[in-house]
């Protein structure tokens, strides 16, 4: 085995969440700055010019890579705020930007051509030409997939063209294409890639009813959820709807991607570097995925052929996951 | 103002295609798009089949356009695109960044399912060689005209009138799903739905749409009240989507409004018969579902 080995990269929301990620085996963590400018807009997330310092520092100091995601789509009114994070991004000297908007990384590319780019999953870009068209245009160094790929289509992709490939390894499952969903906004007028949000808090009603415990979403019932019921939270795609007489999980059930029992393959195939989801996600949930995803990528690294996930890894995981179980979602052609 | 008919969303049976086009030839629409966009799956009419449809709708005055597939996965799906821009009989629609990359360079027709946010991207986008922008469907009224003002020169800007709105795409086949079926084995179970799979919440409201690997509005978005805003906006192009039944009506009433020859209030009557609801959140800002500045009921 030849290959590099694969980065290990982290969610961090907030600095704790970055010292957990460091303290526990990233390679690199991303971050946001708050507002709108990245896809978890979330009251009391992410980070400011300070916190951006001294997250740096921090990582730096023990050898982790930073990168900052500026990956919502900003209508003409946020076009200033997402300008401003590409500068702040060259001036502190982030390792990388992760970018989704063309106008953005032209902007980037233009202004400050030493900053290097990713291409963020919600460019959704899914083919070997997508990937080599944002490289010439923009000098895009890495790509992270869409989650819509199989492990043949992966392969292809990488084995197409000259951009290096990261893929998601675990956490929440996207089931549409990223970049390309509009269900959010459909029910509540803000949507990820406008808003950087995906069903916002306020938009978010319990109601404890006589049938059970409702989740609505702008007053769309999501579920409906019997006593003792593991309730999810109301995002479109984990709801349960009527179609065709039944009423079932129509979209996904709650779950969570994890790709622990492929990681040789990814290897294999060249992946470069495995993403975490979870910026959203606590410094103890950080840490402890972190912890689980380096043992097993130091295992498969090692050797790949007798890669073996160990049970207390995917015990671990199942923990921390939504509705405490995974999937491998588009990865294995079957769950299409 | 000029009637775009959007690509066919659904999959119907070739004679139903074919007898749709036929009849909209004779429908006072200027652009026609054609192709499949949802699933490269669905094959009652290859690609060579769309560009004969193209040459006939052409030889009938209609400006034709063919739009790219927007999730593209496969090699095969890649392999298929790159032919059709080889063809170059008709210009493209690109709904997809692997579109984009084959098309650069030459005219095309910035498809709804890119991501066209701000005049950044739409000066990338002219740059490239597009000649039309569609926007996104989740653009308010206020973005739209601030966009078409700043646009690039020559660039043509076309929104979403009528239709079920195409929100999002997935690996999976939702309609497989609700059939209990792999999408490997789905048995072209779309074909059953020529106007999608209704998807209700648990206390009955319709909520959206399920078409194959695409999820849609339960009801179509109608700006048939907005046709003054839309010219105000600068708005040079009307799409209607293809939808199963009364997409004529349809037409001919933007048609009338656009040239003032119906109220708003006269061509709603017109269409509502053949509807049971709409939508028109996303032009005023709000959620997609809304309709007439309310939430859906």
């Amino acid at each position: 085995m030849t290959q590099p080995p694969m980065e290990l990269v982290c969610p961090a929301g907030s600095l704790p969440a970055l010292r957990a990620a460091v303290d526990n085996g990233a390679d690199a963590v991303y971050v946001g700055l708050k507002g709108r400018t990245n896809a978890r807009n979330f009251p009391g997330l992410n980070f400011d010019v300070n916190t951006l310092r001294r997250g740096i520092e921090y990582a730096r100091a023990r050898g982790t890579k930073v990168f900052m995601a500026l990956n919502t789509y900003p209508r003409p009114e946020g076009w200033a705020d997402s300008v401003q994070v590409v500068d702040i991004a060259a001036v502190e000297g982030v390792d990388a930007l992760i970018v989704a908007d063309m106008g953005l990384m032209r902007y980037a590319a233009d202004h400050h051509p030493d900053l290097p780019l990713h291409l963020s999953v919600q460019a959704s870009a899914t083919s070997p030409d997508a990937l080599d068209f944002y490289r010439e245009r923009y000098g895009i160094r890495r790509a992270v997939l869409p989650r819509v790929l199989s492990i043949k289509q992966v392969a292809q992709v990488i084995a197409g063209c000259h951009v290096d490939v990261e893929v998601f390894g675990f956490g929440s499952l996207c089931v549409m294409v990223e970049g390309r969903c509009m269900l959010s906004s459909y029910a509540t007028g803000e949507s990820p890639n406008a808003c950087g949000v995906c069903s916002p808090a306020h938009a978010v009603r319990w109601q404890e009813t006589a049938g059970g415990r409702e989740a609505r979403l702008n007053g769309v019932l999501i579920d409906s959820f019997a006593p003792g019921e593991n309730a999810g939270y109301p995002v479109v795609c984990k709801g349960r709807f009527r179609v065709r007489d039944q009423v079932f999980y129509a979209i996904e059930e709650p779950t969570s991607l994890s790709t622990l029992d492929i990681l040789p393959e990814l290897y294999r195939l060249g992946v470069r570097a495995i993403k975490l989801e979870g910026r959203q996600r606590s410094p103890a949930y950080v840490g402890r995925v972190t912890r689980v995803m380096r043992e097993a990528l130091d295992a498969c690294h090692r050797d790949p052929q007798g890669f073996v996930p160990r049970p207390e890894w995917t015990a671990s995981l199942n923990d921390m996951a939504e509705g405490r179980t995974h999937t491998l979602g588009a990865f294995h052609r079957a769950w299409q | 103002m000029k009637l775009a008919l959007g690509p066919l969303q659904y999959f119907w049976p070739r004679e139903r295609v074919m007898a749709f086009y036929e009849a909209a030839a004779g429908w006072p629409v200027d652009i026609v798009y054609l192709g499949e966009t949802v699933c490269s799956k669905r094959r009652e009419l290859r690609p060579a089949d769309w560009l004969a449809l193209g040459e006939k709708l052409a030889a009938a005055g209609k400006t034709v356009v063919i739009s790219s597939l927007a999730l593209i996965e496969a090699d095969s799906e890649r392999l298929s695109l790159k032919s059709q821009v080889a063809d170059g009989r008709f210009p493209m629609e690109a709904n997809d960044a692997t579109a984009l990359a084959l098309l650069a360079g030459r005219p095309f027709v910035a498809g709804p399912h890119l991501n066209t946010y701000n005049p950044y991207t739409l000066a990338e986008l002219a740059a490239l060689g597009a000649v039309r922008w569609v926007a996104p469907v989740e653009l308010a009224r206020d973005t739209v005209a601030e966009l078409h003002s700043r646009r690039p020169e020559g660039l043509e800007t076309e929104v979403l009138v009528f239709g079920r709105l195409p929100l999002t795409f997935s690996a999976r086949c939702f309609t497989a799903r609700a059939h209990n079926r792999p999408k490997d084995a789905c048995e072209l179970a779309c074909r059953d739905d020529p106007a999608g799979l209704p998807l209700a919440t648990r206390d009955g409201q319709n909520f959206l749409t399920v078409n194959g690997i695409q999820l849609q509005s339960a009801d179509p978005v109608n700006l048939i009240a907005e046709v003054a805003s839309l010219r105000e906006a600068g708005v040079q192009v009307l799409r209607i989507y293809p939808e199963a039944e009364g997409t004529e009506v349809v037409v001919r009433a933007f048609r009338a409004c656009a040239d003032g020859a119906a109220t708003a209030d006269v061509a709603l009557a017109q269409i509502a018969p053949h509807f049971t609801g709409f939508c028109d959140g996303y032009w005023h800002g709000g959620a997609g579902m809304d309709w007439g500045g309310s939430p859906q009921p």
